[in-house]
Formats: structure tokens, sequence, C-alpha cells
């Protein structure tokens, strides 16, 4: 499959965005360990989970430190979520969200599931037909659902964009709730990570597919 | 690659890239970047929002069980065991700096100006909320009595407690000093102040987080700059340990 020059420009970028702020945020996080529901919550007794205390290996910096985590985490903020507006306008306007992405009401059946599941297992790619929908689904997830709520969960749990759209914190459910499905969101992209790199893993070409955009008539797996 | 542990590989990885941003954030470009992110984000919010806008506010049913205190939870001295035992005859909140009328108030002063109550949620850096009720007259008030210097770019707030040895204090700049919600509190859900919230008298910086609300205040100071504050970074904080001065993030 050929990738444009906007999907692969974003995509290491993001990639590079994503890593700062995941592992940024395992610092922020070992500072109040606990999640809650609703507009407050510090009490331990109220919360509805207690996070592990993340390893020095995990988190940037290497050490607990609250100021300069922060100080990643607001860097990365910016180009992680302009570059999440950029590829959503890059998608639309050059078709390949409808291309590629989009999915028919068909493809959401247990039958569809099945049948790429299958293919795939079978070896059978479909190159030119482009992703199928299992793919069209995770992706479609990814870019809908994961991405933008990363962003808009960040936002809403600043106390100083608040103000420009309090119906934003009220829509998730309050600022506290707005914290814990950061949280959640976050380690969804990280699980969807471990299985994208792990199936482009299997098929490195895949990989240099997206550094030099691969080639028209590419005989390819897809992950 | 058999006899290296997966998680040893990763950790190394990790290490590698976290090495680079180690060097990253330790150099002079980094930490301009870092400081220019930051006032993106301030510039952003007050576009979006307004310099003005307000944070929400909400009803008293809404206000948490209690209100957790951090940071400095008392005053180490003599005069304040005092002070808070006898409901604090003695204290007075000067205003001065770039002002024409310095002034000094009491609490019954500061108690007799017109008034704002407003319930608000306090963040916390860390992470945690807590929802209150504070009362107290609005900075503009006091700043308006005192006569600010056109010269003056920033309210520096001074405290009386003493965090790893060096006295605590938070500056805003003209913009959230004058919001109509940063008020000079002396009430927490009706009553006085509690000592772990900052009794006598705390700042409320409604659109930041929890750090700006300097505690236990003494003295509102106007300035034309922050480099001669402190360690010259704007708060405690900010001077101690890089703190963010907008903490509106």
């Amino acid at each position: 499959m050929r990738h444009t020059l906007a999907t692969r420009l974003w995509h290491w970028v993001n990639a590079a965005a994503i890593i700062v702020l995941f592992m940024s945020g395992l610092n922020i996080s070992n500072a109040h360990r606990y999640l809650y529901w609703g507009d407050y919550g510090f009490d331990p007794a109220d919360a509805w989970l207690k996070v592990i205390r993340f390893p020095g290996w995990a988190t940037l910096p290497q050490h607990y430190n609250l100021a300069a985590a922060r100080d990643w985490h607001i860097l990365a903020a910016w180009p992680f979520a302009l570059g999440l507006l950029f590829i959503w306008i890059a998608m639309l306007v050059n078709g390949h969200f409808r291309r590629r992405l989009s999915t028919r009401m068909s493809d959401w059946s247990v039958s569809a599931v099945r049948a790429s599941m299958c293919a795939h297992a079978a070896g059978s790619t479909g190159a030119d037909a482009g992703y199928n929908p299992v793919q069209r689904i995770l992706y479609g997830l990814v870019f809908g659902v994961l991405l933008p709520l990363m962003v808009f969960t960040g936002l809403a749990i600043s106390p100083g964009f608040e103000p420009a759209a309090p119906w934003l914190v009220d829509l998730l459910g309050g600022r506290q709730s707005a914290r814990s499905l950061h949280f959640i969101a976050a380690w969804g992209i990280f699980g969807f990570a471990v299985l994208h790199i792990g199936l482009a893993l299997a098929d490195w070409r895949l990989i240099t597919a997206m550094l030099t955009g691969g080639h028209a008539n590419h005989e390819e797996s897809a992950a | 690659m058999t006899g290296i542990p997966r998680r040893s590989l990763i950790a190394g990885i990790a290490a590698l890239g976290a090495g680079a941003c180690a060097k990253i954030a330790g150099s002079e470009t980094g930490q301009s970047l870092f400081d220019a992110a930051e006032g993106w984000h301030r510039a952003a919010h007050r576009a979006l929002a307004g310099r003005q806008a307000l944070a929400p506010e909400y009803a008293p049913e809404d206000r948490s069980p209690s209100f957790k205190g951090n940071g400095s939870l008392t005053v180490d001295s003599d005069f304040y065991r005092r002070e808070l035992a006898g409901g604090f005859p003695e204290w007075r909140l000067a205003i001065g700096g770039l002002v024409e009328q310095p002034l000094s108030l009491s609490l019954a002063e500061i108690r007799a100006l017109p008034q704002r109550t407003q319930i608000t949620r306090h963040d916390c850096v860390e992470g945690w909320s807590a929802i209150g009720e504070w009362t107290g007259p609005q900075l503009a008030v006091l700043l308006d009595a005192a006569r600010v210097r056109e010269e003056a770019q920033f309210i520096v707030l001074r405290c009386a407690d003493v965090l790893y040895g060096k006295p605590y204090y938070e500056s805003i700049d003209m913009v959230d000093a004058y919001h109509p919600q940063t008020i000079i509190a002396h009430a927490l859900n009706g009553e006085p102040l509690p000592e772990k919230n900052g009794a006598p008298l705390r700042a409320r910086i409604e659109r930041q987080l929890g750090y700006k609300h300097a505690k236990y205040l003494t003295a509102i100071e106007a300035v034309a700059s922050l480099d001669d504050i402190g360690q010259g970074k704007g708060g405690f904080w900010e001077d101690l340990a890089g703190y963010q001065w907008y903490a509106g993030i």
C-alpha cells in the first residue's frame, strides 16, 4: 500500500510525540496515583483505581520529577494535537478516510470480522483492496475515538482552558472523570501501539513503506 | 538476543531515548522550547476563552466533604500560633511596591470591604481536585484602593510560611490580578480559613493550579519585573523545582 507524504510525516512526528507524552504521563501519574469519577477527588478512599507506581525506566525523565515531566508533556501536546488536526484534514481532503478507513454497516458484522481474520491467517492479503474490515474498524476507533479523546480530556483537565469550554468538562463527567478517561485512553493507545508495532515487525516492508512511501505494486501483508 | 530479557531490552531502548531527552531538557534550547510551549498554551487559553472568562462555579451541594491541605500546613512561628489562637488580631496585609498609596490592612478591614463568594474547584498540580466556597474581597478592589502605577506588570503574593528554608511566594500577571474571581479569601465554606488551608488569608487564582493560590498572605506587591524577586522565576516552586510559572495547564 502506498502512503502519501502527509501520512508518513504525521506518522513519525506523532509516534515521537506519543512516546514523549506517554512516558512523561506515567511520571505525572506517580504524583497522585489515584483516579476518581466526578468533579472532585483527593481522598484515596474515594478512588476507583489505585494506580501502580511506574518505575523510572518507564518514565520521562527517568526519575520522579513532576515539573520536568510536565515540561515535556506541555511541549509534546502541541505536535500531538495539531498533528491530529492536520492528518484529519489531510485524510478528508485526499480521500484517504473515505477510501481506506470508512466502514460500511456490513463491515461491523461478526462474519466480516471472522472473514478478515481467516483471510489474514491464510496469508491472503488483498493488497489492492486496502484495509480489511477489522483494520478499518481499529484504525477508525484510533483516529475517531482514542486520539481525539486524548486531546479533549487533556484540554478538559487544564484549568486555564476550562473557561473556554466548560461544557467539555461537564460532557466528560467532571474534571476527575476527564482525568480518569485521559488515563484510560492513554492505555488504549498503548495497547494499539503494541499490536501495531508487533504486526509491523512481522513484515518489515511495512515499516520501510511508512518511511519511503512504498511501491504501487508492492505485494503486501497488512498490519 | 536470546540472552537479553525482553524487559531489559525495552528498558535499554527507553533509557537511550530518555538520555537524549535529558540532554535536550538540560540544554538552553530545550529550556527555551519548554518556555515557548508554556507561553503558547497561555496565549491559546486567553485567545479562546477571553481574558476575563470565568472558571466554573458550583452549587453548595457540589462541594467536597472536606478540603485537602497540601504544601505548608501551618506557619512555624510563635507569632503565628498566638495569632491563630486569638483570631489573628495583629495580622496585617501590606499592599505596596509600585503603588501610589501603600496600605496595611487588618483582617477586620479586609472583611469590611465589598466581598465576593464563589464555589470553585481547586486543582492541584499533582492531579487531585477539591471544591469549596471561598469568601473575600477581589484583589482588584485592593489594587484600586492602593492605586497601582502604570509600570506594574506583575503582582507578587508574599507569604508567612517557610518551606525548605525559603519563604513561600507566588506571582501573577495583571490579567489574572484583575480577574473578577481573583480574591483574597478569609473564609472557606462560611468559616474562617482553616490553618491547613492558609489562615488567615490566601489567594484564589481560579484559572490556575493550586500552587499559585498562595496561603498565609502577608503582603501584596506590584512590580515591573520578577527578576529580582526570589530567584527570579516568579514563585517558590518555580524557583525550587522548575515548575511552570503559568499554571493554567
